[in-house]
């Protein structure tokens, strides 16, 4: 699957977009979060505090304990500033 | 009906809105918002806005048919920008045409409400003394003007 990140999430893992493999542990949004922030210094700063980070699933917000199996694209960003 | 956009472009307000009612009949209201940057007492140079290219197109269309199924909207057009926006510019834009007003106060203020707390944007402020640029937090008063509104039903 392919990650995407935006804003601070962006800066502090260090790039906009990946692919991922994660094992098949990894179920859910929360499970992917814990993963992630155990891929490096970076993703474990992006992720310190899980409920301040949100995540969309095929460009549909998502709540952390959303199912991932079968997205394409999995998004990770702050709490939106936009209007 | 709905006509949302994401541009980087500026917008006309006026025009936008009596766009609206051109040509029709029906129309008896339009209420429309403009959103400016604002310079924050003089600290602020510039606004830069990222979005999520393609889901906030998407977000913008789901809160847009959120309004229409809760009020008979005859119209509405939602346009938000991105990139480099000064003090004294617009940043967004929601128009409503209802046929009486109350329908499309409503509706305009529930957008608003909804699109600050769910379109994928986010502001990043430039000051003018150079000082570290930051991200601007979301307010929890923004949630609180949203939830006002009861869960949404997508």
């Amino acid at each position: 699957m392919k990650a995407v990140y935006f804003a601070w999430v962006r800066e502090r893992v260090g790039k906009a977009e990946e692919e991922l493999n994660p094992p098949p542990t990894v179920r859910t949004i929360e499970d992917l979060v814990a993963w992630l922030s155990r891929q490096g210094e970076g993703y474990a700063h992006a992720f310190e505090k899980p409920s301040t980070v949100r995540a969309a699933i095929d460009r549909v917000h998502a709540r952390h304990d959303a199912p991932i199996a079968g997205a394409k694209e999995i998004a990770f960003f702050p709490p939106m500033t936009g209007g | 009906m709905a006509d949302v956009r994401v541009q980087r472009e500026d917008f006309d307000a006026g025009a936008e809105a009596a766009a609206l009612a051109r040509g029709r009949k029906d129309v008896g209201a339009i209420v429309s918002f403009v959103g400016y940057c604002r310079d924050e007492g003089g600290r602020l140079a510039a606004l830069e806005l990222e979005h999520y290219p393609g889901m906030a197109e998407e977000e913008m269309i789901r809160v847009v048919r959120e309004a229409e199924s809760r009020w008979p909207l005859i119209g509405v057009t939602a346009i938000h920008r991105y990139g480099r926006i000064a003090p004294g510019e617009q940043i967004v834009l929601v128009a409503v045409a209802s046929a009486h007003r109350g329908e499309a106060f409503a509706a305009a203020e529930m957008l608003m409400d909804f699109l600050k707390t769910r379109a994928p944007f986010w502001k990043r402020a430039v000051r003018t003394d150079g000082v570290a640029e930051g991200w601007v937090e979301a307010k929890g008063e923004d949630e609180a003007s949203a939830a006002r509104w009861g869960a949404a039903e997508n």
